[in-house]
């Protein structure tokens, strides 16, 4: 029953995302952007990380992409459709492109020995649920990192707000 | 299997179509309170007292001609609409209606409903930006900043009584309010919520997207006919949801006073109702905010109270639970 | 259930269009937009090993990796509005002066 909703999200995603790579219009592009990443909340799902899922809706669409259509409109983009929209370097670029799958490839079909598939213990909709087993790994093992993440935050935040501000009061 | 999905379908056409129906009634329920309020007797024409009124603008929406600007981006002007409702139903998926009565349960319940109530925000960006037009991007404009800086605050006032809770399956949270309700726990966690929930459905005193005396009706100046009313029916249907959020998680959902008994589904809607009626009173009451007042009364003194706010009550439950 | 090998052939696809669309384009808002593709390739690929192994170290780092998409998304962005005020066209290879 996983099988074909996986195959579903992923053509989802690939199309989606090739669409955003090749359009004109940034705002379609971040539109695309945004479906893409309601497939993979959906792949997320179907890989058991509830939580995730939901943090990829909540931050990714409607934070992160949220952020770009603002900032979108803040610029003047109107311009920028009727340009060259790729590089003179493309052939070069899809060239590097193919080779890099093709590499990736190779390196995926020699690793024949997966480790033994564990459970989580837990399925989908079980208590204590995904939510629950995240939050304490995540506050126990992985705090210092989490604490790391939130100074990262904080100074994005001051970056942030000093270079887009529009002339700093000496 | 078959029996489950059937069920299922059952239970979200029933849910939907009450909702649909609820949602109109609403807009001829505020036309009506906020006539009275200014002592004026509002819809009377159409049935008595006007009770078919909804059906008649319905009516009237559905056979307008539907305009789409010649300048405006096509697609993206007709998918809008439909972003903005779609989220906007979706959330009733997971909300509580009564002990047995509710679509579906799952562990991350009230974060799958600020995830995807934040969704609605899109459907704003892209109408405004769509058609093309000055109102309507500064609509828009308004709209994204306002709607991304009040989800924060409304997440954050939602986190108190969780810690209590210690569950996000909204069913639990009710379960939890047996004995008293959170709002008393949580008096200022419920002021903030209330405030970021009136700012999240772009009602009165935050309606700065749409803004009738500059704006026009910003982000959906351009929009006519059935495009129109699904705008219209999004906005209701959030203040339900949102509504039935705030019930479930500060007013013990549909657990009733003890000694007075009645179905849970009744003081679910006694509830809703009163919280519906305090969204009609406001706005016939508060004048607008201007812009530069509405970010400075969030991120200047709603923020640092939701934080003060998470942290007493950790520390009060680290102390003495 | 899903086996490994597609969710790291799903990853691998996506992180190559994101490679493509950063090599290629020449707007530079959509060479963020790629990079954010490829930051969610690489979180398919923690998601499905931490299915695999049975383990959530794997749903913690794509959190993590979330959390770096987003100040790297806040701190390109105004990047990008800074630089859109001095220079109206958003073009990647129209910027070759460190000082303007």
């Amino acid at each position: 029953m996983e099988l074909p909703f996986f195959y579903l999200f992923s053509v989802g995603i690939i199309g989606a995302s090739i669409l955003m790579v090749t359009r004109a219009n940034v705002i379609h592009a971040a539109l695309l952007l945004v479906l893409t990443f309601f497939f993979l909340s959906g792949v997320y799902v179907l890989a058991g990380a509830e939580f995730l899922a939901v943090v990829q809706i909540l931050l990714y669409a409607g934070g992160i992409m949220v952020l770009y259509l603002f900032s979108i409109m803040l610029m003047s983009v109107d311009v920028a459709v009727r340009l060259r929209q790729f590089h003179r370097q493309t052939i070069f670029a899809m060239a590097t492109a193919v080779l890099l799958a093709l590499e990736i490839w190779m390196v995926l079909s020699r690793g024949t020995s997966y480790p033994a598939f564990k459970s989580f213990g837990w399925g989908i909709g079980a208590t204590p649920g995904n939510v629950e087993a995240l939050g304490s790994v995540l506050y126990t093992q992985f705090l210092f990192p989490f604490e790391v993440a939130s100074v990262l935050l904080l100074a994005a935040m001051i970056g942030a707000i000093v270079l887009a501000k529009r002339t700093i009061d000496r | 299997m078959i029996a489950e999905i059937i069920a299922a379908t059952l239970k979200i056409v029933l849910v939907l179509g009450v909702v649909s129906l609820v949602v109109a009634y609403l807009t001829y329920l505020e036309r009506k309170i906020i006539g009275h309020i200014q002592m004026r007797l509002g819809p009377m024409r159409v049935g008595w007292h006007g009770l078919l009124q909804p059906i008649a603008d319905g009516l009237k929406l559905f056979l307008k001609e539907d305009i789409i600007p010649s300048r405006a981006d096509k697609i993206v002007f007709v998918i809008a609409p439909i972003m903005v409702l779609v989220p906007a139903f979706v959330v009733y998926s997971v909300l509580p209606f009564g002990p047995n009565f509710y679509i579906t349960q799952v562990n991350v319940g009230l974060f799958l409903v600020l995830a995807v109530s934040s969704l609605g925000v899109f459907g704003i960006v892209m109408a405004g930006w769509a058609s093309n037009s000055k109102y309507s991007l500064l609509g828009a404009l308004r709209g994204a900043a306002q709607m991304l800086s009040y989800e924060i605050f409304l997440g954050f006032a939602l986190i108190g009584p969780l810690m209590l809770a210690g569950s996000l399956n909204l069913q639990n949270i009710v379960q939890a309010q047996s004995d008293v309700w959170f709002v008393f726990y949580q008096p200022l966690a419920f002021i903030v919520f209330f405030i970021a929930a009136l700012a999240e459905t772009n009602r009165v005193p935050f309606d700065l997207p749409e803004a009738e005396t500059e704006l026009v009706a910003g982000f959906h100046t351009e929009y006519s006919g059935m495009k129109f009313a699904f705008f219209f029916l999004a906005e209701y249907a959030n203040i339900m949801a949102v509504s039935t959020v705030g019930i479930a998680v500060f007013f013990g959902g549909w657990k009733g006073i003890p000694g007075i008994p009645l179905p849970g589904l009744v003081w679910y809607l006694l509830k809703l109702g009163a919280i519906i009626f305090v969204f009609i009173w406001i706005r016939a009451t508060l004048p607008r905010y201007r812009y530069d007042q509405l970010m400075r009364i969030g991120w200047k003194f709603m923020f640092p109270l939701v934080i003060a706010n998470i942290f007493l009550t950790g520390l009060v439950k680290l102390l003495f639970l | 259930m899903v086996p490994l090998s597609h969710y790291l052939a799903l990853g691998a696809i996506m992180f190559v269009i994101g490679v493509a669309g950063v090599l290629m384009r020449r707007n530079a808002i959509i060479i963020l937009m790629s990079i954010e593709l490829m930051l969610n390739a690489v979180n398919i690929t923690f998601v499905g090993f931490a299915r695999q192994l049975g383990d959530l170290t794997g749903q913690v780092f794509a959190i993590f990796v979330i959390t770096v998409a987003a100040a790297e998304a806040a701190v390109g962005l105004a990047i990008l509005i800074a630089l859109n005020r001095d220079r109206t066209i958003l073009n990647v290879d129209e910027v070759n002066l460190l000082k303007w």
